[in-house]
């Protein structure tokens, strides 16, 4: 867990003073991933540095799990929070194996130990231990320093992560990639993260909470979902983006919107059958038609079943695409615009058919949490953050 | 392959020409002169590495240690004018050093040593300081961020990522000391500029070259010797030579 408390620097330029973070007080609880979001020169990056000293705060205290940190020693204080920056920072005169085992041996863990850490650790990294330990930095792609980096931050399993754009300078593909790994990593590792990001998209993928700062003030701290169903301001609206519904896409699964009732038919059906679905169903064009293991053979055409007599078996085509309960929204809304469809098959693990998901079901979804938002009562532009979830 | 074939024929080429030089200094009785002088050289050639090592190490032990304070960020605000001062001290030629020093400290191995050692220092200071200050600021601060003292960052980091640099420094300063030593003959130190000045007061050109032939050799031969240490000691990841 990681708490600030009215954190708050000063730097003295000679243009005068400047704030560049301004009280700022926020919690994140054990095993989150807080994303700090905003534009340069906001106090994003103030702010995390602050929580290491790699800039020295003017006023405010950290707490890490409960401690207060002003009364540790900076080396040791740093040697229990990984540290992860945009630049990478490998130490090029190291090995890569000298370089991911460099704070346990700060820490003056013995050789056996440490070895095996580092195995362990290209274990978890996906990366050969014996083709890359005696390697240097220089003769890895980017990609693969930045997993290093990630891995030496966690090479002394520190509770808490400090992570200054680390995918930041990684290609758009690349960066995916490890976002993904790193998502899947911090499932099994539970870190508790301050994640330091100019980019929405990846704070709304990788961040449990979202923080906006804006001037060195923290304008709004929620979880995504909240953040894009109810900005705070109008700056946070304009951050977010005209598109923000659409963001939240990526946010909701398959199975929170699915209903279970789908209307279907059987191969032996007729197509009267068929037409009286529909129309019972309110599809518009087409009703889905299942074997008797409940997976999805073929479609049914609106216009065939109206105009043509026989059995279902005789006259379906081929299904065009489904969904499964894990599927993100912005996947379906993507396969319905491809697929001139308004609602969607949605399969199980086993590919069953076990219901439907309708467009008019995920802009009801992405249309309840606004209107709910709007009526709860007006936003002041002032400035303090609501604490929507997060502040004690 | 045309251009091998180019490289062949000139290699082919340096060999009758160099062939052609020996039948002539062995026949003109050159060779037999310089043979005469052998063990002069071998005396002076002595005394000059001596010159070289005791000034070069005074020099290479305070210049990494000054080098590394003037980099120090507390130090931040006088080291580009310490640097500034060391550069006007280049400036002025040896032989005005060696003049100097001489009437300070009068005449023999002392004012020479001095006078080398004051040659020598900067180019050493300065790359030990440019090479500090050209580790990139992001290893600094991953160096830092990961619970390094500023000592353990200095010698784990710091100075290796610096060593390349400064080895190059140190090796461009040994070769003018090398160069340089034969001057220290003028203040009666000795070296091999006894033959070559000798040898030009005499008028004497095979003793002027018994003198330069081996200072040459030895300014090769030191600046093949630092690069050897270099390739071993500057660690694998930040060496161009070994990549």
């Amino acid at each position: 867990m990681i708490r600030l408390d009215n954190l708050t620097k000063v730097f003295d330029t000679p243009k005068g003073a400047v704030t560049a973070a301004d009280h700022i007080s926020m919690e994140v609880p054990a095993g989150e991933i807080c994303i700090l979001l905003g534009p340069s020169g906001c106090g994003k990056t103030t702010t995390l540095k602050m929580i290491n000293r790699i800039v020295r705060p003017t006023s405010g205290k950290v707490f890490i799990d409960g401690e207060d940190t002003s009364a540790l020693d900076t080396q040791e204080l740093r040697r229990n929070l990984g540290y992860v920056i945009q630049q990478i920072g490998l130490f090029p005169n190291m090995t890569i194996e000298e370089n991911i085992t460099a704070v346990p041996r700060l820490l003056g863990w013995d050789k056996d130990r440490y070895k095996r850490r580092a195995r362990e650790l290209m274990d978890m990294i996906a990366l050969d231990a014996d083709a890359f330990l005696k390697r240097y930095p220089s003769e890895l792609s980017g990609g693969q320093q930045q997993r290093i980096g990630v891995a030496r931050a966690l090479a002394a399993d520190p509770p808490v992560m400090l992570m200054d754009e680390p995918f930041g300078a990684i290609d758009p593909i690349n960066r995916a990639v490890i976002q993904d790994e790193f998502l899947k990593m911090q499932q099994e590792l539970k870190k508790t993260i301050m994640f330091v990001s100019h980019d929405i998209d990846e704070a709304i993928k990788m961040g449990n909470r979202i923080a906006i700062f804006r001037e060195g003030k923290l304008v709004q701290y929620s979880p995504p979902d909240d953040l894009l169903a109810a900005p705070r301001n109008a700056f946070v609206e304009s951050f977010l983006g005209e598109d923000r519904a659409l963001k939240r896409l990526n946010l909701v699964k398959v199975r929170e919107l699915a209903s279970d009732e789908i209307g279907v038919v059987r191969p032996e059906d007729t197509l009267a059958t068929a037409l009286e679905r529909i129309e019972g169903f309110g599809y518009q064009n087409a009703i889905l038609m299942i074997n008797d293991k409940r997976q999805p053979v073929g479609i049914i055409h609106r216009s065939v079943a109206r105009t043509t007599s026989g059995y279902c078996r005789d006259h379906f085509q081929s299904v065009p695409t489904v969904v499964s309960l894990d599927d993100d929204l912005r996947k379906v809304a993507s396969l319905m615009f491809a697929y001139d469809m308004t609602w969607m098959p949605c399969v199980d693990d086993e590919g069953r058919v076990c219901g439907q998901i309708t467009q008019r079901a995920i802009t009801h979804h992405l249309g309840s949490r606004y209107r709910a938002t709007q009526s709860s009562g007006p936003g002041d532009d002032t400035g303090t953050p609501t604490p929507s979830a997060a502040e004690e | 392959m045309p251009t091998l074939n180019l490289a062949g024929a000139l290699r082919l080429l340096l060999l009758v020409a160099v062939f052609f030089a020996g039948v002539w200094s062995q026949s003109s009785g050159v060779i037999d002169e310089f043979i005469f002088y052998i063990p002069d050289i071998r005396y002076l050639a002595a005394q000059h590495l001596w010159l070289t090592a005791v000034s070069g190490s005074l020099a290479i032990l305070v210049a990494i240690p000054l080098g590394i304070l003037l980099s120090r960020p507390s130090m931040a605000r006088i080291a580009e004018s310490m640097m500034q001062v060391l550069n006007v001290g280049t400036t002025i030629p040896t032989l005005a050093v060696l003049a100097l020093s001489m009437s300070f400290l009068g005449i023999g191995v002392v004012p020479a040593v001095f006078g080398l050692f004051v040659a020598t220092l900067l180019p050493i200071a300065r790359n030990t300081y440019a090479g500090l200050k050209g580790v990139s600021p992001a290893l600094r601060e991953a160096a830092s961020g990961i619970g390094m003292s500023p000592v353990q960052r200095l010698l784990k980091v710091e100075l290796p990522n610096a060593l390349y640099v400064i080895f190059a420094g140190i090796r461009t300063a040994l070769t003018i000391n090398v160069g340089t030593v034969p001057l220290a003959f003028l203040i009666g130190a000795g070296g091999l500029g006894e033959l070559i000045f000798t040898g030009i007061d005499l008028y004497d050109p095979v003793m002027m070259l018994a003198g330069a032939i081996p200072t040459a050799v030895l300014a090769i031969g030191v600046d093949i010797l630092i690069a050897s240490i270099a390739f071993i000691v500057v660690p694998r990841g930040v060496n161009p030579s070994r990549a």
